[in-house]
């Protein structure tokens, strides 16, 4: 194992214990093996995608990385520590940021929220004042310090969930799903802080997402978990060639007055047919707009979306192209 | 160099502190942006308060010296649990929800990977909470019985810095309680009927619904040893002057003391039983 790894795994498992009833009295008791045996390390200012379906194991091993859940077998350690025996060292050491959750006080504004994390932290003033300028400045949230936190849009949230997991210098971050939710710019706007975060502070990412431009904007390395295991680990372009596609695809799906046969438009080609409803695909690089006037001038055209590439579909072709 | 490490412990202790005032002032603002509740609250309050004084006044008038209170004694009694219902959340409304609803929620692994201890934390943040409807929703109603009825506070100072002593341990006591049933939630899947039944046997045991000084033998003894008599009729005798010796005031709030040592020390047996339930099981 490498010695500056930040982060490092070695035969990581959690077992859980599911009980169910079966029948009126009896109960069975069925073990689910959410990590199965990972082995990986992250050296120190990486930034890593960690990709998978849903309940594949990614919010196991980061709950295991923050040290709320002890591993059932194998070695961990984050910045020396290990997370389940001294979590309180810990957290002066890493950022979390799950999407899904906020570290903010809910009815206060979000200034009193970043006071907390300062005396929970302990960051010398001068210090935080610094870093609380930083962010406000680059996550453009002057406007929002004192706007109460169930006020905010959930873009703004998440921004301000990014400062508040920052203020203490933390050497490791981990996002779980910081784009999930957010607008285009929103999402944007998060990548660009974050990139330039690991460019100028060297601050090491660990990032889960479903969003595979999340990956293609921030990431080098790119881990695949599923059933617990990893079963990839390597640059973003090898995991488009294990999944035998070069380029990942967007997804227009158009609405036509009735049922056709397969339309045909330049640029793309249909990939599913349900009854008046079709999906076309289209490289990612290139913009819809093209597309929907070529459909929309020759075939009866009622409603249309975009889809963009997902994690998904990534993994599942890689699966794919390995079967 | 001894003397230095005992700078740092010092460093330390003050920095907690400061943590935790930090905290119980964030409750105490959260609680004050709700303006509008805080107006039906004290309106609720100030009703339910005239509806319970006319039943005592009836009752007294029946039964003069009920429970060793006269009626002005008696109308005090009520005045005063009402200004403090909200406060020691008597009937709910306190924390306890929201800490379950964490549980269910998954929202309570943030609290987890925090440096923060999670007892002391919700003690300060409610403790906050009652600070702010201590005054904000108790002040009103005590007003509205003093000018309607004649009430018996005391107008010694003593008595009263004695009463807020009291108090504070009161919603120690309602808070370390409150906290082992919000607990409950990480091997329950749903809290609500516990809450209902626990709003219930506060209601009746805490002393609100009559004092516990009415009942009489045994089984008066043993409502009156209940933690719940912690709450609101161990502070309302202290005001009231039932405590009025050095010794008996003493006696009193030891009886508090001990209440909070022994359901906060309960509750950090119960917190790390959870804590470990999740960090092995995953909640």
């Amino acid at each position: 194992m490498v010695d500056d790894a930040l982060i490092s795994l070695d035969g990581v498992e959690k077992v859980f214990d599911v009980r169910r009833r079966v029948g009126l009295m009896r109960r069975e008791k069925r073990q689910v093996r959410a990590v199965d045996g990972i082995s990986f390390a992250v050296a120190r200012g990486e930034m890593v995608g960690y990709i998978g379906p849903n309940g594949a194991g990614k919010s196991t091993t980061i709950k295991m990385l923050t040290g709320i859940l002890t591993p059932s077998g194998g070695r961990l350690r984050v910045a020396g520590i290990d997370p389940a025996r001294e979590r309180v060292r810990l957290a002066q050491r890493i950022g979390v940021v799950f999407g899904q959750r906020t570290t903010l006080w809910w009815d206060l504004p979000l200034k009193d929220s970043y006071g907390l994390m300062r005396r929970m932290y302990r960051v010398p003033r001068a210090r935080f004042e610094e870093n609380l300028e930083r962010c406000v400045d680059r996550l453009d949230l002057a406007e929002l310090l004192d706007v109460p936190v169930r006020q905010l849009s959930l873009g703004q949230r998440m921004r301000g969930d990014i400062a508040a997991a920052l203020l203490h210098d933390p050497d490791v971050l981990y996002l779980d799903e910081p784009t999930i939710g957010l607008d285009v710019v929103s999402k944007a706007k998060v990548r660009g802080f974050l990139r330039q975060l690991n460019e100028e502070r060297g601050t090491t990412v660990l990032l889960t997402t479903h969003d595979l431009q999340d990956i293609e904007q921030l990431c080098e390395r790119v881990m695949v978990i599923d059933h617990g295991r990893l079963m990839y680990d390597g640059a973003l372009g090898g995991l488009h060639s294990a999944g035998s596609v070069g380029e990942s695809e967007r997804t227009l799906v158009v609405d036509l007055e009735r049922e056709l046969a397969p339309i045909s438009v330049p640029g793309a080609r249909v990939v599913k047919v349900e009854g008046p409803r079709q999906w076309l695909a289209f490289p990612a690089g290139s913009s819809a707009a093209p597309l929907v006037s070529a459909v929309a001038a020759q075939y009866p055209l009622v409603d249309l979306s975009v889809r963009e590439p997902d994690i998904e579909d990534v993994i599942a072709r890689m699966y794919a192209g390995r079967g | 160099m001894r003397q230095g490490v005992r700078q740092g412990v010092r460093e330390g202790v003050r920095e907690e502190v400061a943590l935790y005032a930090a905290v119980a002032a964030g409750g105490f603002r959260r609680y004050a942006t709700y303006g509008t509740a805080t107006a039906a609250g004290v309106f609720t309050n100030t009703v339910f308060g005239f509806i319970v004084a006319f039943t005592y006044i009836a009752l007294w008038e029946q039964r003069p010296g009920l429970g060793g209170y006269d009626q002005a004694q008696a109308l005090t009694f009520v005045w005063v649990s009402q200004s403090l219902l909200a406060a020691g959340a008597l009937i709910g409304g306190g924390f306890q929800e929201e800490l379950q609803e964490r549980v269910r929620t998954g929202d309570i692994a943030v609290d987890l990977y925090r440096p923060a201890d999670l007892q002391m934390w919700w003690l300060a943040a409610d403790l906050g909470r009652a600070a702010f409807q201590l005054l904000g929703r108790g002040l009103v109603p005590l007003a509205a019985g003093a000018l309607v009825f004649r009430l018996a506070l005391p107008s010694d100072p003593s008595r009263w810095l004695l009463f807020l002593v009291s108090v504070t341990l009161g919603l120690v006591v309602s808070f370390a309680l409150r906290y082992l049933l919000g607990l409950l939630a990480f091997w329950l899947l749903d809290g609500s009927g516990i809450n209902l039944m626990a709003t219930v046997v506060s209601i009746f045991f805490s002393g609100m619904l009559l004092p516990l000084t009415v009942f009489p033998g045994a089984f008066g003894e043993f409502v009156r040893a209940l933690p719940w008599a912690a709450m609101l009729q161990v502070p309302l005798d202290v005001l009231l002057g039932e405590h009025a010796g050095a010794g008996d005031a003493a006696g009193a709030l030891a009886f508090q003391a001990g209440w909070v040592l022994v359901l906060l020390g309960a509750g950090r047996l119960l917190q790390s039983a959870a804590t470990r339930k999740v960090v092995v099981q995953g909640g």
